[in-house]
């Protein structure tokens, strides 16, 4: 994917120091979202239509607004107002909005601007207001190319949201999954990825061989992940820029469940071998192979502290399937599940302070959170299969996949892609064209 | 005796006999399971007359069962006859699990299975090992009896 030249210019000056009266408290449940006005972008004279593929779009100022709407919403913390109660003309309330029409329809936030399509260039203008304070809080201008008009609704997004919460947002990141079809006992499945919201969806791989559980470097635009090419499952490695694809290592059997260290020059994944899984890591620019867990069980799906320091992994050492952290040397190991039924799939919180899992009990399989010392366990969703949590980049939502029960006949199976905010409210379905699992996300694009 | 008791009884004698009824599925179909093991032949395919290609496995084990040993066993024997094929044992695991962890279960299992054909004279460069996981069940339902189906280790003919 080329990367793409935004040009951002600030229109004011920031005063820091004056805070606004407004703020979304997302400490806790977001029962009480934020109202916001989202006047749609005025579309300036003159501007022209953008073509992309066989679709024309003629007010993109109208479909940024739309986007950033739809984002502000399912994040859960907003409540972005009808626009049919709208008094003031969008033109007119960019320049200087009229406030007591805004708070007449309850309106706390105001977000207005104007776009204009010239030379095959898309400018676009955006003013983040306070209606109780009757001030402008942010100003932003962006040119880019006319068909990156969705990323410039995911980054006006993020601003509003960081603005308005005091965390970044993740609305300008991606997903990579595992596309399914096909039988449940054939499945087919390719390698794909989206953007956060599901548009834009592109297939890396044919569905040729078996792939499973890719995940995002955080640092670039390499995916690390399982193939069962030539029937050798092995770790690869991914350039979605270039496409460009490599085994990693030359390790005499399965490698599997890989992940990249934070800074993104290791990976670090199971290799099994006589019936028994160790974790290993490779430097991906000395080639460097270290042994880091020596045990006869199983220890898997490791993941990395985001400063680096621990690792936290899998292993049936006791007997079941339970969550361990060791030091990232390997010493140190400390089991930090003792709850009934079997704990996995530990993944690191990028904010450091929390650990997602998945826990299996009495037939029911649950998402939670807990510390990294396994304390304060939270379960946030309880379902017949889900399992594989990965972090939005602020450490806000966790994205994994739920699978359906099959009926007597092998029918009914599906596999589907949800979110959940760290609370545990806002569950949603993420909409795919095909079936989908093993979801992992990105980092902030723009950052 | 009160009207209300009679009913009461009845109630009680027809929630018992539904008891019942709700017992006799399940025994028949765990008629083909000893503990949470498969102990059928329904998915089960041959290399050759009598030789299974399968031996079934408990929920996160791959201890083999005496009824595995005894097919492995059969399947030394026949292999010792075909000295010039080559084998593939794929280790699979049920979809109740994690993915990751089953991938390595797998492996596990295929091991076993490997571990005691070598000690029935069979050379380890005959057998190939691939873990799939849960990626390829054989039953694709979702009961007790599907998934015991499905914690297997195949022996394939090597292409």
């Amino acid at each position: 994917m080329k990367k793409i030249l935004f040009l951002i210019f600030y229109l004011f000056i920031f005063n820091n120091s004056v805070m606004a009266v407004i703020e979304v408290d997302i400490t806790r449940g977001n029962l009480d979202p934020l109202p916001i006005a989202i006047s749609p972008l005025h579309l300036e004279s003159g501007s022209q239509d953008i073509k992309q593929g066989d679709k024309t779009i003629k007010n993109v100022g109208e479909k940024i607004s739309q986007l950033i709407e739809t984002n502000l919403r399912r994040s859960g913390l907003f409540n972005p107002l009808k626009k049919e109660s709208f008094v003031q003309n969008p033109d007119i309330a960019h320049v200087k909005p009229r406030f007591e029409d805004w708070k007449l329809i309850k309106a706390q936030a105001l977000v207005t601007g104007k776009v204009i399509v010239k030379e095959d260039k898309l400018r676009t203008e955006f003013r983040l207001w306070d209606v109780v304070a009757a001030k402008e809080i942010v100003a932003l201008a962006f040119s880019t190319r006319p068909d990156n008009w969705r990323r410039v609704a995911h980054i006006i997004s993020d601003k509003i949201y960081k603005r308005l919460t005091g965390e970044e947002g993740y609305f300008d990141s991606r997903i990579i999954y595992v596309s399914e079809a096909g039988l449940k006992t054939q499945r087919i499945k390719k390698l794909a990825i989206m953007d956060q919201d599901g548009a834009n969806v592109k297939y890396l791989t044919l569905g040729n061989e078996l792939v499973l559980t890719p995940r995002f470097s955080p640092k670039n635009q390499l995916v690390t992940y399982l193939s069962y090419f030539r029937n050798l499952p092995r770790v690869y490695l991914l350039d979605i820029e270039t496409g460009v694809q490599e085994v990693v290592g030359d390790f005499p059997g399965m490698t599997f469940a890989p992940r990249f260290s934070p800074d993104g020059k290791k990976i670090i994944m199971s290799f099994a071998k006589d019936g028994n899984s160790d974790i290993y890591t490779m430097d991906l620019d000395s080639r460097v192979v270290e042994k880091i867990t020596d045990h006869t069980s199983i220890d898997t799906s490791p993941s990395y502290s985001p400063d680096g320091k621990y690792i936290s992994f899998n292993s049936d050492r006791s007997g079941l399937q339970q969550i361990y952290v060791m030091r990232s040397d390997g010493s140190n190991v400390k089991r930090i599940t003792f709850g009934k039924g079997i704990y996995g799939t530990p993944v690191w919180s990028p904010r450091g302070d929390l650990i997602a899992f998945t826990r299996m009990h009495n037939g029911k399989f649950y998402i939670g959170v807990m510390r990294t010392d396994g304390s304060g366990e939270r379960l946030l969703t309880e379902n017949y299969y889900q399992e594989a949590p990965s972090w939005s980049p602020n450490g806000r939502v966790l994205i994994f996949y739920r699978e359906t029960k099959s009926d007597s006949d092998g029918k009914g199976f599906s596999a589907k892609l949800w979110s959940i905010d760290l609370t545990g409210y806002n569950e949603r379905l993420i909409e795919t064209e095909t079936d989908g699992s093993d979801p992992s996300w990105s980092s902030l694009m723009s950052k | 005796m009160t009207f209300t008791t009679a009913l009461k009884r009845f109630l009680i004698i027809f929630s018992a006999s539904m008891a019942l009824t709700a017992c006799a599925s399940s025994v028949k179909q765990s008629g083909k399971m000893q503990g949470d093991v498969y102990t059928g032949s329904d998915t089960v395919e041959y290399l050759a007359s009598g030789v299974a290609d399968r031996v079934f496995f408990a929920s996160n084990k791959s201890t083999l069962t005496t009824a595995a040993r005894d097919t492995l066993r059969k399947q030394a024997a026949w292999m010792r006859k075909k000295k010039d094929l080559t084998f593939a044992i794929e280790g699979h695991a049920d979809e109740r699990g994690t993915r990751e962890y089953n991938l390595a279960l797998g492996e596990r299992r295929a091991n076993a299975a490997k571990d005691y054909l070598m000690t029935y004279g069979i050379s380890s460069n005959r057998l190939s090992v691939i873990s799939y996981g849960k990626e390829r069940p054989v039953n694709s339902e979702s009961n007790p009896l599907a998934w015991s189906q499905n914690r297997r280790s195949v022996t394939v003919k090597a292409k």
